[in-house]
């Protein structure tokens, strides 16, 4: 491996080993699992079969997005949880849906940088788990009636309560709603179809095919980068749940649009799941990896941050991913395999079309022509967010993760992931490993 | 702080607000105990702080473990009669009123340990503060030793608190934590420990009113209400200790109901009801498994075998049961199997316990975090110990030793839950075979203290050592056995069962049977006992054992078997269940067991002890007691087997023995070592 291809002056950084939980549809209902619980449960195994103690870690980074209210700084939660001395720090790292990718990303700097040799980094997410709040209204009357100190008082405060007040703020919802331009994350996809010309049928073929990849990959055994999780009722998740084996183009084309109520063609079933899950990965130094005699998965060699309009926030990653390229020189041939997540089936298809269009790459990335065609048959090969889900904070990582399991399973060389970003950001990292 | 008086036991000093501090320290120990000379040496000490005049006085404990544990147990049995124990009682009662009747504010402060005779001393302070911790410990658990408080803690308590609450914990012998005796008023502030000195500086300053107990629990003491109650706490108590067998929680509820409303009288009552009780048989024997518990215990002590983390390899009940035991006592536990509803299940028994056990849910989550079900046995490689609990298949077992000896720590402990295979045989398998040793758990394994410790010819008795320590570790006794079939415990019980077996197939009714054995003693009778461990789980052992056994296994217990009736498991085994409980025929209180029915169970549970013991299965006849005390439960207040034929005399049992052979045939034909040294 050569160094000119990074933008990095700093030491190697390698990725040794990793593990992530099942991805857990959303019932509806708060699932099984916390954020912590997720992440430990990757974590454990994890931890377990590496040659050093947990105190070898010099720092653990994690990516989540909603925390629940008793997981304050969820990175040292679990890193106390997962046994690691505490002496070792831990921080939490937030960038929307590319939390976990973030936390490589950071755990990736410390080490070529040299602050740090051997960094536990990932992204959980306990999607279903997301708080229900209630309005200020509400919280206003609260404080009202807890400041009342006497009958009269309270009787007072007790008729200023309205019916409206009670109508809860569900968390979820806004979090995918970006505040700025006030669209929800399903209309900023219809907004990517529109742009590039997508059709109803083009978004439900790619949503079949994530499914049936998804069904493959299990079939075949190929997802063993999955830890089962075990509750405390005597269930067993050994599988990624959202996967829909019976699905097909008659069945997605009957479901309704669920954010352009009457128009739209992004429904629930072309888009990424509501999931629960956790990725955890461990990075480590050349030194790290002499010392405790670690085996190589692969070597992130560059990264890259951009952003977008968040209207159309579904690009970033076409705007993250062509950097790479230029910096290492790449055609899009060069790489082997692609993982771009799913957070709508337009979303992706909008990136590969921007990727591919002449006007796109000139006026917005500033090449001199098109960066290329990405070809499908190497993009998201395993299926994706839409038939595994996409909880938010460990996507980033999960993705990462399995492009070096594809990249080792397939014997290749180079591979690319990358997501789009509610708020208008796109986040991708460059991957290696020995041939 | 000036020290105004060095003792051996205790040490005083008084600070510059002129506050009088005394520490326990008793000499030579680790632990405070009030051994006599600990007490006459406060009673000195009593005339010293008097003399200085302070503005109070506060009893603390120098050592890191806790207050004060208790009387000294020891002392007990070197007590000769009635006189002896009570001239003990009184003087011990009357130095504690001498603290009660101090003319300046007392305070006990309170952190880990604070039992029995500690107990007393505490309340015969004016105020008590204790360390909220998890080792703060509060109770009177005489009763566990065949008596009850004799300090005045019966007379100090049920004003104090109410006689409902202080009754219970007195008859119970239960101990509370710091929080719940706040809340009971046994003592008035539970604070961490950063405020401990600030809350017994406290309550000298501001002296607040003593506790007392709310209207109702106040009138519980009153005359009329008295009898009642006491009436109900009889009740209630038969139900679990038979009057016979334990008579000191019958003497405490009497010695409330009839003087609990003159203090005086019952101080005096205290003393002569404790003293009879502790010459009594009961008392003698139970302070016997007091002391043969501490024997155990300190089987395991010694060495430096400290471990951390227990792989467990299968998942069954019995494989669970003991890796979520494990968590429970802090290890970092892997529990490997090849199935992952196995798994599931044990994560959610283990949930079971340790809701049940650490009851806050962050303890149980962090229990919980640290049993981690490992399918591909990630754990083995780092374990401390490796314990083998797959099924009872030779073949198996050896290719499982083949395949995890390359893997596991050369300085790991391996060790088999078997409970029928030679050690020998499993540990052909091994590059090292000394180091295979047995650690034999009883089901089920939250309650069965005991784990035998087997030892083949070939087990290095350094490694016996190491399991002796990990089974302490986890807090249960370890008793060192030898590797000949049934070991001790099933050994002894399984003639037992089989007797009981014949009786029934002779037409004695299982509920006859079953209550000859608890009219006895024992905590629950061998049918049931039976049907509970499973009629196929029997039968096996049974089969093993067949050889030692003298006499053939009963064909009754075959044919249920044959007939899917296991026992409690499957809903019919001798008896049929509902909801888990078992459809036994009410016995009439008049009926009266034949002596023959209960000698032929006991003398085949005697005849085989003496086997085992002339056997060298167990290394001397306390072991062997206390082995079948903790493992099964054999009535304690007798003091175990070999101590209760010891006291009814070898030839007495030769004799018994040799009259029921010639009735019922070889398989009481009396072990050679009946016949005595």
């Amino acid at each position: 491996m050569s160094d000119k291809q990074t933008r990095y002056k700093g030491r190697p950084v390698y990725v040794v080993d990793g593990a992530r939980t099942p991805q857990l549809k959303s019932k509806g209902t708060p699932g099984p699992f916390a954020a912590s619980d997720l992440a430990v449960g990757a974590g454990r195994p994890l931890l377990l079969r590496q040659p050093f103690d947990p105190d070898a870690f010099d720092e653990v980074i994690l990516g989540c997005v909603m925390p629940g209210p008793d997981e304050a700084n969820i990175a040292r939660l679990v890193a106390l949880r997962l046994g690691c001395d505490q002496r070792i720090p831990a921080w939490t790292v937030q960038r929307n849906c590319a939390s976990g990718m973030q936390a490589l990303d950071s755990a990736f700097h410390d080490i070529a940088d040299g602050r740090a040799d051997l960094v536990l980094a990932g992204g959980t997410e306990a999607m279903s788990r997301a708080p229900v709040m209630f309005g200020e209204a509400m919280v206003a009357w609260l404080a009202q009636w807890s400041a009342a100190r006497d009958m009269g008082a309270r009787m007072k405060a007790l008729t200023k309560l309205r019916l409206a007040y009670l109508a809860p703020v569900i968390g979820l919802l806004r979090g995918l709603t970006d505040p700025l331009v006030g669209l929800n994350m399903g209309q900023t996809a219809e907004n990517l179809a529109y742009r590039f010309h997508l059709s109803r049928e083009q978004m439900d073929a790619f949503a079949l095919e994530s499914h049936q990849r998804l069904a493959l990959a299990q079939d075949q055994g190929r997802l063993n980068e999955i830890e089962a999780l075990y509750d405390s009722k005597g269930h067993v998740y050994a599988a990624d749940d959202g996967l829909r084996r019976d699905t097909d183009m008659a069945r997605l084309g009957k479901l309704k649009p669920v954010f352009d109520r009457k128009f739209g063609m992004v429904t629930a079933g072309n888009s990424a799941q509501v999931t629960d899950g956790a990725a955890l990965l461990i990075l480590a130094s050349e030194d790290a990896v002499s010392r405790h005699q670690l085996p190589v998965l692969g070597r992130l060699l560059d990264s890259q941050w951009a952003g977008v309009d968040p209207a159309q926030m579904g690009l970033g990653p076409a705007n993250a991913m062509a950097p790479l390229l230029q910096r290492g020189g790449f055609q899009v041939d060069d790489i082997d395999y692609w993982e771009i997540n799913e957070a709508f089936a337009a979303q992706v298809l909008a990136v590969l079309a921007a990727l591919n269009d002449e006007s796109y790459c000139r006026e917005e990335l500033g090449w001199d022509g098109a960066v290329g065609k990405i070809d499908h048959s190497r993009l998201n090969v395993d299926g994706g967010g839409v038939s595994l889900g996409h909880p938010v904070g460990a996507s980033g990582a999960r993705i990462v993760l399995h492009l070096l399991h594809v990249l080792q399973q397939r014997n290749a060389r180079r591979g690319i992931a990358s997501l789009c970003i509610g708020g208008g950001q796109g986040g991708a990292m460059l991957v290696e490993r020995e041939v | 702080m000036a020290v105004l008086g060095s003792y051996r036991n205790w040490r005083l000093e008084t600070d510059a607000a002129r506050i009088a501090w005394l520490y326990a320290d008793k000499a030579d120990s680790s632990t405070n105990v009030l051994s006599r000379e600990v007490l006459e040496e406060l009673y000195f000490i009593i005339d010293r702080i008097t003399a200085e005049r302070p503005q109070g006085l506060i009893i603390l404990s120098a050592k890191s473990n806790g207050f004060i544990a208790g009387a000294d147990v020891k002392e007990f049995t070197a007590i000769q009669d009635y006189d002896e124990a009570l001239e003990l009682i009184t003087r011990g009662q009357s130095i504690l009123d001498r603290i009660e009747k101090l003319p300046f504010p007392t305070v006990a402060m309170i952190h880990g340990f604070c039992l029995g005779g500690g107990m007393e001393l505490a309340l015969a302070c004016r105020y008590r503060v204790a360390e909220d911790d998890p080792r703060t410990r509060l109770g009177l658990p005489e009763v566990r030793l065949g008596i009850h408080p004799g300090f005045g803690g019966t007379v100090r308590l049920p004003p104090l608190i109410g006689a409902p609450l202080a009754m219970d914990l007195m008859l119970s012998g239960r101990s509370v934590e710091a929080r719940r005796a706040q809340r009971m008023g046994l003592v008035d502030f539970a604070v961490p420990q950063r405020q401990l000195r600030r809350a017994a500086l406290a309550m000298l300053e501001e002296q607040p009113l003593a506790h007392r107990p709310g209207f109702v629990a106040r009138m519980s003491n009153a005359a009329l209400v008295r009898p009642l109650l006491a009436a109900f706490m009889r009740k209630k108590t038969a139900e679990k200790a038979a009057p016979a067998h334990y008579p000191a929680p019958f003497a405490l509820i009497d010695l409330w109901a009839e003087h609990g409303g003159d203090r005086e009288r019952m101080m005096q009552e205290e003393g002569r009801s404790v003293a009879r009780l502790l010459v009594g048989e009961t008392a003698q024997n139970l302070v016997r498994v007091f002391t043969l518990q501490e024997q155990l215990k300190s089987l395991g002590r010694g060495g430096d075998f400290t471990p951390r983390r227990v792989h467990v390899i299968g998942a069954g009940v019995m494989g669970g049961d003991i890796a979520a035991w494990c968590a429970l006592r802090g290890l970092q536990v892997t529990v490997q199997d090849r199935n992952h509803e196995s798994l599931a299940r044990v994560m959610k028994r283990a949930y079971g316990l340790f809701k049940k056990k650490l009851k806050q849910p962050r303890l149980v989550r962090a229990a919980m975090d640290r049993l981690i079900p490992d399918k591909n046995g990630m754990g083995l490689k780092r374990a401390d110990v490796v314990i083998e609990a797959i099924f009872e298949d030779i073949e198996a077992k050896q290719g499982l030793y083949r395949e995890i000896e390359p893997l596991i720590r050369p300085d790991a402990l391996l060790a088999t839950n078997t409970s029928s295979i030679p050690l020998e045989t499993l540990s052909e398998a091994l590059a090292r075979p000394e180091r295979l040793v047995g650690v034999h758990f009883f089901n089920p394994v939250a309650q069965m203290q005991l784990v035998e410790v087997v030892s083949s010819p070939i087990t290095a008795p350094e490694v016996a050592k190491q399991a002796a320590a990990f089974v302490r570790r986890i807090d249960r006794l370890p008793l060192p056995v030898k590797g000949t079939p049934g070991f001790l415990v099933n050994r002894v019980l399984m003639p037992y069962l089989l007797e009981a077996v014949a009786l029934e197939s002779e037409g004695v009714p299982a509920a006859v049977i079953d209550q000859a054995a608890t009219q006895f003693g024992m905590p629950m009778g061998p049918i049931l006992l039976a049907d509970t461990v499973g009629l196929d789980i029997c039968l096996s052992v049974a089969e093993i054992l067949a050889q030692q056994l003298h006499g053939s296994v009963p064909e009754r217990l075959r044919e249920l078997v044959a007939a899917g009736r296991l026992g409690r498991k499957s809903g019919q085994g001798f008896y049929s269940y509902k909801g888990g409980k078992p459809d036994k025929a009410k016995l009439d209180k008049e009926d009266k067991i034949a002596p023959e029915i209960t000698d032929r169970l006991m003398f085949r549970y005697f005849n085989e002890a003496v086997a085992c013991l002339r056997e060298g299965v167990v290394a001397d006849a306390d072991l062997l007691d206390a082995g079948m005390i903790f493992g099964t439960g054999f009535a304690p207040f007798r003091g175990g087997p070999m101590h209760y034929v010891e006291m009814t005399g070898l030839p007495h049992g030769r004799q018994r023995l040799e009259e029921l052979e010639n009735v019922y045939g070889e398989r009481f034909h009396p072990d050679p070592a009946w016949i005595g040294k």
